[in-house]
């Protein structure tokens, strides 16, 4: 096991910023961790890197303890990129990860690799006070790469990025699980993280709202499948009629994941159709409905 | 210890690239150049003066000055290393706290050492150069004495300024709380005690009083010059540590004292601060 918590709380003066928390994370496992803000996203990384102290339960990170005396051993096999880190103005880039790699104990050959890696090889010998929001995070994931760490924690690693840059960044994730890297990836930004990710595991106030396979989530929170007919004149059976919605240029039917692969397969017989357009509940509509139900008990 | 020496290296660098070191070293060598050749001209003679009086008087200066510069180098150590969120990145690599702090204050007080030789020994040699009355080896001795005292009088506020920066949240509390460090223990204290010799009209003990002046690392550096050169007229309350009769060891455990206390404060408040 990479990482295992088990019924792990935190609180800090009177806030419960983590109730009960379990998990284990095998190598190689990327895990995709969300939240709101607040949701406790944070408080689990800095458990799991060793900055703080867990209330109760237990953290392992490499089978030990992140805050024992094995901590600086464990360190040099951990990665992360924080938030907004700014990192040190005056500094070029390529000074910067020669520090950082000095201190973890890194080659100098490994941070030239890096930079050529992360795409900031032209731009190395500049002041960092220069660099674009994206250089800078491309910059802080070099840094995070630093020794090919066997775990690495990336907090909002695209915030800032463009769509492009972003895709190059969700790659470079997908070939470091190849290597066997665990990663563990926090964001509040949805949309592309799909296809990189095997597992999620969605906070809110501190608690565990669902934990597993993107698909086993979609399934266990019973949201419906959109499938989209397009037509001028479409006859639709009569059974259908009350999962349908009219809109302009077709028919819009809602069913349960379950009844999907029957519905598709009385579509197909029906006259007049021109296209179909098949919707799954996506990392978002899985996120808004596990947040929703927490709102929603809270209420009553 | 490779750790530490790391951190003191980069911070070093950093003195040299914000141009900290050049600041300092040329502020230095005007000061103490400029003492040296118009120090007389009070008195209505132009032209260099002679040694002791110059070192007297450049010391009355420094102890405003090097305090001051200190703390403004190095107040932003933690915490402004905090704001910018390298601290939190920092303390996820093979790094201890500790080894954090001792080397960027290593590297702080590098900075200031080699600025320290740089301006002063630079106008030391001015002064060996155009001075008609000291010769080389007179300016030696002096001059080492004094530039000693001057490294350890800016290592102690350098530490001083760590104890504050790893204690507070914000870079802005860090450099009020500095200014007021600075306002007591180079304003304050000695007001204070001129201030208590006033009220007793002079009826203080004779014995215990001078200790006071140990209390103060700005007064251990001034009583540590004054020391060296006893032939000068002392003005001021100073006179009165005169019947003290603090020997050089006494002084400088005193200034090794004040400089060993904050840095192990600075360390310990440190290993507790939140991340």
């Amino acid at each position: 096991m990479i990482v295992e918590l088990e019924n792990v709380e935190k609180h800090y003066q009177g806030v419960h910023a983590l109730q009960k928390l379990n998990l284990t994370l095998k190598q190689g496992d990327v895990l995709g961790l969300f939240g709101h803000n607040g949701a406790g996203k944070t408080t689990t990384i800095k458990l799991i890197l060793g900055l703080i102290q867990a209330s109760s339960g237990q953290v392992r990170v490499f089978g030990k303890d992140p805050m024992g005396d094995n901590a600086h051993n464990l360190r040099r096999q951990l990665g992360f990129l924080q938030e907004n880190v700014s990192f040190y103005q005056q500094m070029t880039g390529a000074e910067v990860l020669n520090y950082f790699a000095k201190l973890k104990g890194c080659s100098k050959i490994q941070t030239t690799a890096l930079l050529e890696q992360v795409g900031l090889s032209h731009v190395a010998k500049r002041r960092v006070k220069t660099y674009s929001k994206g250089m800078r995070q491309r910059l802080g994931l070099a840094q995070a790469l630093l020794g090919q760490p066997k775990l690495l924690l990336l907090d909002e690693p695209t915030v800032g990025l463009d769509p492009i840059a972003t895709h190059g960044f969700y790659q470079s994730i997908a070939n470091l699980k190849e290597h066997g890297s665990t990663i563990i990836l926090c964001s509040h930004v949805l949309a592309g993280v799909e296809k990189y990710i095997d597992r999620a595991l969605i906070l809110g106030q501190g608690q565990l709202l669902a934990e597993g396979q993107l698909s086993e989530l979609s399934q266990q929170t019973g949201l419906p499948v959109v499938v989209h007919l397009k037509g001028a004149n479409l006859q639709l059976p009569d059974h259908l009629h009350a999962d349908a919605t009219w809109v302009n240029n077709g028919v819009q039917l809602r069913v349960s994941q379950q009844e999907k692969m029957t519905l598709l397969q009385q579509i197909m017989a029906i006259s007049g159709l021109e296209d179909i357009n098949i919707q799954m509940p996506t990392l978002e509509d899985i996120y808004t409905h596990y947040t929703n139900q927490l709102q929603y008990a809270e209420i009553n | 210890m490779l750790a530490v020496l790391t951190v003191a290296n980069k911070e070093f660098h950093d003195g040299l690239r914000n141009r900290w070191i050049l600041a300092i070293s040329v502020m230095f060598a005007l000061l103490a150049t400029g003492l040296a050749y118009f120090g007389a001209s009070a008195s209505g003679q132009a032209g260099f003066t002679t040694l002791s009086s110059t070192i007297v008087s450049l010391a009355n200066l420094a102890v405003f000055i090097i305090p001051l510069i200190a703390l403004m180098l190095a107040y932003d150590g933690v915490v402004g290393e905090d704001e910018s969120g390298t601290l939190l990145l920092l303390m996820t690599y093979p790094l201890n706290r500790w080894q954090l702090l001792l080397g960027k204050m290593l590297g702080h007080w590098l900075i200031m050492a080699f600025s320290t030789v740089i301006g002063f020994g630079l106008s030391a040699i001015i002064m060996g150069l155009f001075s008609e009355n000291t010769t080389w080896s007179e300016l030696f001795g002096p001059y080492v004495f004094f530039i000693i005292c001057a490294i350890l009088l800016g290592w102690i506020f350098i530490a001083f300024a760590y104890v504050i920066s790893a204690s507070v949240t914000e870079k802005s509390k860090a450099a009020g709380a500095s200014l007021i460090v600075w306002f007591l223990f180079v304003l304050m204290f000695d007001l204070s005690l001129l201030g208590l010799l006033v009220g007793t009209e002079g009826n203080v003990n004779a014995q215990l009083f001078p200790l006071l002046l140990l209390l103060n690392p700005t007064d251990i550096f001034r009583l540590l010059i004054i020391g060296f050169f006893a032939d000068q007229q002392l003005s001021g309350f100073m006179s009165i540590a005169q019947h003290a009769h603090f020997t050089l060891p006494i002084l400088f455990t005193g200034l090794i004292t004040w400089l060993i206390m904050p840095v192990i404060l600075a360390i310990t408040i440190f290993n507790r601060r939140k991340l």
